[in-house]
């Protein structure tokens, strides 16, 4: 096998405004099984931060256990990481975002270390909407450990042994909006045009942003049967729209028809302006988002692009109210301010 | 744009720029490839099917692979193709039984080749496996024209020369040495199935009309004619301060051969700006190695002569300026004249065919610019059984071409005397070749090395300037020629995508290391160059375009600086990209 991708790139690959080229944005070479979506979402990644652009060294990468969960060693060489414990990615991610508010969290998790073994650290993670862009590869099944259904697997669904699977699946992304996540997309690792994008807006915003990326499985879960197939998804994939995003510092020159398009503007002043195909949609509003998923699951399609978005949310540290400085940076002075300093706090309690 | 017809041989055969480029089309990635397995003899034999002087080429060739190689284009500096032809011939051990044999049951056909040169060896080497009776004439005691009397011993040493040149003669051709053919018409009446002339560009530009130039006659030499007296040994000495009038590969054989008869100061003087000079880079850098320094942009004015002797040259400084028609000229700049001071000038500025033995009343016709009117596929000129090729039919230019237009030539003698028509030329064999053996493992190696272009070892420059017998590069050793041939990024081995079981993954698209795979909507060739995730702006290059997809997109390849790594296909699940080794064999006389 070549475990050698050649150094050589093309002697016009572009610099972005920083002075990177997209390989300094790469990794190792991946060992994924070839053809895996996990892949695709790699190098969605990669261009996403080589567009933003982003430092690679103020980027975290963080990720649990499992096939989505190697993919950082793929991406973002030149950035930190930790490969944490199964499912307890959100833990060390807010453990970091605690001590240093100042970097941009990237998690990685998958179907499994989400849906099943992380679940109870992935919806406190979004109720205290910490600043992170978690991503979930999601394929239906246990890639590493021969293709089991996963909880994401649809019902009926059948992967490669063929038989469908008996139980309900979760929906991820409809949990999120009830658990009052701030933004809130889905994507699919077959479509770069729609992901870059969505992954470039999760990235700069303030607070969670759950991208829920279904990323069919070539060798377990890509057969006719399997609703997370590279044919079943194309063939049933319906988006709210595609959309532009302008990040801050960058003038809007294009003007939009209001009946046709939703502009969003951001925490930071970036805005998104989303172009509806599907009418009367209102990206802002928790119900309308809901009732959408759940009409198009009824008819049976797959609702992809920006789901719902909260241009208000806080995240953790605005609701813990918690110094701007980060909190590794803080001098022993800082954190020991001195007898006459604690007399006068507890002054305010006489 | 429509998607590429990979059916038609020259697709794939463009996409091997090397062979491409190279007018005998000689297989490159394949000895390449034979030559990082230490399989010399067989690297050889693919050179020679090809180009029939793998020695000699391998020193004096003008590589017009080098600057088409894909690898200058990707990194710093292309493959040293031609050194490394060089080491197949250096190491090969013995290939005379690998030779095709002359028939002793002659076909009947009788072939006159008038000129010993390149082209008429093909011609030769072509012809006598099939059956022909070849009679061979020129004016010099020995076989091999220019490449002989002209390229200096120190760049091609005569053992190199008379072995491949032998190889041919061998094969059974009559030879009739300093035999100077000196009418057409006699040629015609010894009733000879076909003519070829191959007699080179023999006459060596002078520059009578310069005043002093009779005087200075005994100290200014004709340069293709002093390197032959050279040779010859007519002549031993030169000068102690030359001037090299010219700026061509010729004026660095004159330049460095005088340095090795004596001439201490050396210049050469050269009217365009040296970036423009005609001759080689190499060429030029191994004269300044050698402590020749280049004066450019200076024009002969006069040979300034005093007491009988040439004592310098006057020039005038001209610079290229656009004239009143818009065409860049070289004009006075209106400075004062430069003297150089010199002992003796050898004039090397450009050559000239001549064909004074063929009389104008025999049905061969000539153009205005005194060349012979020939169909330029066929190379038959407008008396039917008579053939030029080489410098002879449409102007001096390489070695590599007089033997592309031989095999040409031959082709077309060999149709005229089956009674074919002379248009209806051989196809060329061409063949693909899987390259999977297992799951991500190549027959070919696919590895892409970083290592930069090797050097070529020379001679100590004292030693070498004392001697003009002793070849002043050492080429490759073993090992070093190994480093080299690595370096080959296997350009025939292609990339064959496979549209009806693409499940457009994208995992080709992410995997290739340089950006060359796309899947976007189609469109016109203009319209997808300008949409591909990097522009393709190379449009020498070709894009190698698929059926619609499922999607609704379409695959388009740049094939610019795809690296031939095969990690496409290795990445690919459903094998939708294929690496097939591609041969194309040029035809020649055999494959009518």
């Amino acid at each position: 096998m070549t475990f050698v991708r050649p150094s050589f790139r093309h002697p016009s690959q572009p610099t972005n405004a920083l002075g990177y080229t997209r390989k300094d944005y790469e990794g190792a070479i991946s060992t994924l099984c070839a053809g895996c979506g996990h892949d695709s979402i790699s190098n969605a990644i990669i261009q996403a931060c080589f567009e933003i652009p982003l430092e690679p060294h103020k980027v975290v990468k963080m990720s649990g256990i499992g096939c989505s969960s190697k993919t950082p060693a793929y991406y973002l060489g030149r950035s930190h990481g930790f490969n944490s414990v199964h499912g307890r990615m959100p833990s060390i991610a807010t453990g970091a975002n605690m001590a240093n508010r100042d970097l941009v969290y990237l998690g990685v998790s998958g179907d499994g270390d989400t849906a099943s073994i992380g679940m109870g650290q992935f919806i406190h993670v979004l109720r205290r909407d910490l600043n992170l862009t978690y991503v979930v590869m999601n394929n239906g099944c246990y890639g590493l450990t021969k293709g089991q259904d996963s909880a994401t697997a649809d019902r009926g669904s059948k992967s490669k042994k063929g038989i469908p699977n008996p139980f309900e699946s979760i929906d991820l992304c409809e949990m999120a909006i009830q658990l009052g996540a701030g933004f809130v997309a889905r994507g699919f690792s077959g479509d770069k045009q729609q992901l870059v994008p969505l992954l470039k807006a999760a990235l700069l915003h303030q607070g969670i942003a759950l991208i829920d990326v279904i990323s069919p499985c070539v060798t377990f879960n890509n057969t006719s049967g399997s609703t997370k197939s590279y044919q079943y998804v194309r063939d049933h994939i319906e988006a709210t729209g595609t959309f532009d995003f302008i990040p801050l510092r960058q003038e809007i020159v294009v003007e939009y028809d209001e009946g046709a398009t939703q502009a969003v503007t951001m925490h930071d002043g970036s805005v998104i302006t989303l172009h509806k195909s599907v009418s009367g949609i209102d990206v802002t509003s928790r119900r309308h988002a809901l009732d959408l998923l759940e009409a198009e699951r009824e008819q049976g399609r797959l609702l992809t692009g920006i789901l719902f978005l909260d241009p208000e949310s806080e995240d953790t540290h605005a609701i813990l109210k918690t110094s701007l400085t980060p909190l590794n940076q803080l001098s022993r002075e800082d954190l020991c301010p001195g007898a006459a300093a604690l007399d006068e706090v507890n002054g305010h309690f006489r | 744009m429509k998607p590429t017809k990979t059916e038609n041989p020259e697709y794939f055969h463009h996409v091997i720029d090397c062979q491409y480029a190279c007018p005998a089309h000689t297989q490159v990635p394949e000895y390449i490839r034979l030559i990082t397995e230490g399989r010399y003899d067989d690297a050889y034999m693919v050179n020679w099917i090809s180009n029939v002087f793998p020695g000699i080429l391998g020193r004096i060739c003008d590589r017009p692979c080098e600057p088409a190689c894909r690898r200058g284009r990707v990194e710093k500096e292309p493959v040293a193709i031609c050194r490394l032809k060089r080491v197949a011939a250096d190491y090969k051990e013995s290939i005379k039984a690998r030779l095709p044999v002359a028939p002793a049951a002659k076909n009947g056909r009788r072939i006159a080749l008038i000129g010993g040169g390149p082209a008429s060896l093909t011609v030769a080497r072509d012809l006598l496996p099939l059956g022909y009776q070849v009679d061979l004439f020129d004016n010099q005691s020995a076989a091999g024209g220019f490449i002989r009397t002209q390229v200096p011993s120190f760049r091609l040493p005569k053992e190199v020369l008379d072995e491949e040149v032998n190889q041919i003669l061998d094969m059974g051709v009559t030879c009739h040495f300093d035999h100077y053919v000196g009418s057409m018409k006699k040629m015609l009446g010894q009733g000879y199935d076909a003519i070829f002339v191959g007699t080179g560009a023999p006459r060596g530009r002078d520059l009578a009309d310069l005043p002093g130039r009779r005087e200075g006659d005994p100290f200014i030499h004709i340069g293709i004619d002093w390197l032959a007296a050279v040779l010859y040994r007519h002549v031993h000495r030169i000068g102690t301060r030359v001037l090299v009038i010219g700026g061509g590969n010729t004026a660095m054989d004159c330049c460095r051969t005088a340095r090795r008869l004596g001439g201490e100061k050396v210049k050469v003087v050269v009217r365009s700006p040296r970036a423009e000079m005609k001759a080689s880079p190499w060429e030029i850098e191994d004269a300044l190695h050698e402590d020749i320094p280049i004066h450019d942009q200076l024009s002969p004015l006069e040979f300034v002569i005093k007491d009988g002797r040439l004592a310098g040259m006057l020039f005038e400084r001209v610079e290229g300026r656009v004239d009143d028609q818009g065409r860049r000229r070289l004009l006075p700049t209106g400075e004062a004249p430069v003297f150089l001071p010199c002992d003796e000038v050898l004039l090397a500025v450009g050559q000239q065919n001549a064909f004074p033995w063929i009389e104008r009343d025999i049905g061969i016709a000539f153009g205005r610019n005194g060349l012979p009117v020939l169909d330029e596929i066929t190379h038959q000129s407008t008396l039917p059984r008579v053939f030029f090729g080489g410098d002879a039919a449409f102007g001096p230019k390489n070695v590599i071409t007089a033997v592309a237009q031989g095999h040409r030539a031959a082709i077309s003698i060999h149709l005229l005397c089956e009674g074919r028509d002379l248009h209806q030329r051989p196809h060329p064999r061409v063949n693909l070749t899987g390259q999977k053996m297992g799951y991500h493992d190549w027959i070919y190696d696919s590895h892409v090395t970083d290592d930069e272009r090797q050097i070529v070892p020379t001679v100590e420059k004292v030693k070498s300037l004392k001697d003009r017998l002793l070849e002043v590069e050492l080429g490759f050793d073993r090992d070093r020629g190994q480093l080299e041939s690595r370096r080959c990024l296997n350009c025939d081995v292609q990339t064959i995508f496979i549209a009806q079981t693409c499940i457009e993954c994208d995992a080709c698209t992410d995997i290739c290391p340089v950006t060359c795979i796309n899947f976007i909507a189609g469109g016109d060739e203009d319209d997808l160059r300008r949409r591909l995730q990097i522009p393709a702006d190379n449009r020498e290059q070709t894009l190698y375009v698929s059926p619609v997809l499922p999607t609704g997109r379409v695959m388009v390849k740049d094939e610019n600086v795809c690296l031939h790594c095969g990690l496409c296909a290795e990445r690919c699940p459903t094998a939708s990209w294929e690496m097939s080794k591609f041969t194309y064999h040029e035809a020649q006389a055999e494959d009518v």
